[in-house]
């Protein structure tokens, strides 16, 4: 039961932009994916989510994805793209509602509230989506996603939430908040992939990262192992100190301190 | 922060209410169609008359049973398959205001249609018998689909549509295939050209029996592929990466919308020309209504649709009586100006 990403190869054309990446996630832990601009994150969550032709295989809990149907990897698996647009003016919930099918939470018809709830949206449950700012729809997307697997485990079988940059428009109060969400459907026994930017909240919230640079993997193991001075200097083509205050006065606001006390986010 | 307090509204419920208060708003308006006309023969009369038990007269019998009827009978199939084809081409290209007249896919349909007036005779025997009284619908449907199909290509990229590019295909399009009709015409024979002149005055006014049994099959077929859209076209809402994330059979879904639309748009039109505007109308009025939701809104934009051309059609009757006006001109006098008003509340769309 895991998810397995072997030997990925992708092109764009000539442009190969992955270039044999492998990875393997484990339910019960957050994995994230870093890297710079550019380097092929979200393409090889592309690859995982069986949304763009590739070379290799990917094996979602024993199978491989190419032989399942759209509807049997919906309901092992939801995914969050990088941006979300919405063509026409459904509501809030509605939205949630859209990744919902008899099989995965469709015949239950709280969970759509839960998950707003989980998210802190419920009271927007009835407002028209287009009108959110971009922090708050992606909170909406979100709940669909939350909604879509809303079981971690289901049959004896982890299911999985597959994220493009879930926080990238978050202000750090809500960036803790669902960071926190994907902790504890880890924790439930379901498996989280997440891209993300910001290095700090990975360190805090990963219990695996891999680092990508120029679409092939740097590095692969816990934050501890992988986010050295020298592995992110090589990544990210600058120089970088891990754990090393700024020498002068200038303040720095790391989410470690906030999420350090028991209740976790501002909320 | 984080109680549920708020009630979800439940728009689907609503909308499915609507479902009856169109179907008897239809019957209404059926029951108009049938009282109107140029003769002073009026249904109420022919109903009393049946009621005491007293026979029809000959000329009663053919106003209603074959002017009238058949009119209406067209004017339902008409109304409801522009409607449904409007729904189902703005679900598949993300935006309110693809519409088949609009983009173009009625002027392939058109193509088509004149196609099979004009060389329809050239066709070998057996083709000929084979399609019988179809060959002017299919012929029609033909068009409609290579059409989106090729107006799908040109503006769709990665499973986004760009508005401009299908508007700009559109027109394109649309010129083509006037000019190609255009050509067509100079080839026509005379009796060709009277065939093509009251085609393309876009009425009801010919309507017939054979017309009706001769488009109805394909407009049936398409409407009933199309209701089975619903959630399809609601997930591709979210673009179609995500739509296939949630489990939808993406490429068939596209695939048989497409052909939906191209049949419910060629067959209406190869009976009735152009009749513009009641595909964007109808579906813009019912998101107002009831939400976009296109388990609802597809079946909600056939009654609709039927309701408004059924009217419009008695309104053409009736301005200029005894003379009638071609249905087009009321739906463009009525469509065109909710058209604009829909560019100019949502400006933001034509920057998509
Ligand atoms: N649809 C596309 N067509 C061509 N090139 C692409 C496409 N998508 C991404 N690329 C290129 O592939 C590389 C990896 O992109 P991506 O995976 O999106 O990077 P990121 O790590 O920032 O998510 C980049 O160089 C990008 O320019
Ligand atoms: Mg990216």
């Amino acid at each position: 039961m895991s998810l397995t990403a072997n030997n990925i190869r992708v092109s764009y054309g000539k442009r190969e932009a992955l270039r044999g990446v492998s990875l393997t996630a484990l339910p019960g832990e957050v994995t994230a994916i870093v890297g710079p601009n550019g380097s092929g994150k979200s393409t090889l969550l592309g690859a995982i989510t069986a949304s763009l032709p590739f070379h290799g295989r990917v094996g979602l809990n024993g199978r491989d994805i190419g032989t399942l149907k759209p509807w049997d990897l919906a309901a092992q698996r939801a995914v969050l793209p990088q941006a979300s647009r919405l063509a026409f003016p459904f509501t809030v919930v509605e939205v949630v509602r859209l990744g919902l099918q008899s099989g995965t939470a469709g015949d239950r018809p709280e969970v759509p509230m839960q998950a707003l709830a989980r998210v802190g949206l419920a009271h927007y449950a009835n407002r028209t989506f287009q009108e959110l700012s971009g922090g708050e729809a992606q909170r909406v997307m979100l709940a669909r996603v939350l909604a879509q697997v809303w079981a971690p485990v289901e049959h004896g079988e982890p299911r999985w939430l597959l994220l493009d940059e879930p926080v990238s428009s978050l202000d750090i109060g809500h960036q803790l908040q669902v960071m926190e969400i994907l902790r504890d459907f880890a924790r439930a026994g379901g498996g989280v992939v997440a891209v993300m930017h910001d290095l700090n909240l990975t360190a805090l919230s990963a219990d695996r990262v891999a680092v990508l640079a120029e679409g092939q993997r740097l590095a692969f193991g816990a934050p501890g192992e992988v986010l050295t001075d020298d592995i992110l200097s090589r990544a990210y083509g600058c120089a970088l100190r891990v754990s090393a205050p700024p020498p002068e006065t200038i303040p720095y606001i790391l989410p470690h301190a906030a999420s350090a006390q028991k209740e976790p986010a501002c909320v | 922060m984080t109680e549920i307090d708020a009630v979800p509204r439940d728009r689907l419920s609503h909308a499915r209410t609507w479902h009856w208060i169109l179907a008897g708003a239809l019957a209404l308006a059926c029951i108009a169609s049938l009282q109107v006309g140029a003769t002073d023969v009026a249904l109420s009369t022919m109903l009393a008359k049946l009621a005491k038990g007293e026979a029809l007269s000959q000329m009663e019998r053919v106003v209603l049973f074959d002017i009238r009827l058949p009119r209406l009978v067209m004017g339902v199939l008409v109304g409801a398959a522009l409607a449904v084809s409007g729904a189902a081409m703005q679900g598949l290209f993300r935006n309110p205001l693809a519409d088949p007249g609009i983009v173009g896919v009625g002027a392939g349909a058109g193509l088509g249609a004149i196609l099979a007036i004009v060389l329809g005779a050239l066709l070998p025997v057996w083709m000929i018998d084979l399609t019988g009284n179809q060959l002017v619908p299919f012929a029609a449907f033909l068009g409609g689909w290579g059409s989106t199909l090729l107006l799908y290509r040109v503006s769709t990229r990665h499973g986004r549509t760009s508005v401009a590019t299908m508007l700009l295909a559109g027109i394109a399009l649309g010129a083509l295939a006037g000019a190609l009709s255009g050509i067509l015409v100079y080839i026509a024979d005379d009796r060709q050209l009277r065939d093509l002149t009251f085609w393309g005055l876009g009425s009801l006014a010919g309507a017939s029996w054979a017309k009706v049994l001769s488009a109805g099959p394909l407009i049936l077929l398409s409407i009933s592929a199309a209701l089975m859209l619903g959630r399809g076209l609601n997930g591709l809402a979210l673009g179609e990466a995500t739509a296939a994330h949630i489990g939808i059979d993406v490429q068939r879904m596209k695939s048989i919308a497409i052909l939906a639309v191209a049949g419910a748009t060629g067959a209406a039109v190869a009976v009735s020309g152009g009749i513009g505007f009641i595909g964007i109308v109808v579906p813009h009025l019912l998101r107002l209504a009831s939400g976009p939701d296109h388990r609802t809104l597809l079946l909600n934009s056939a009654l609709l649709g039927a309701i408004l051309l059924i009217l419009a059609d008695v309104i053409a009757r009736v301005v200029i009586a005894p003379a009638e006006l071609p249905i087009g001109i009321v739906t463009a006098v009525l469509g065109a100006p909710v058209f604009l008003w829909i560019l100019l509340k949502r400006r933001g769309l034509v920057e998509l």
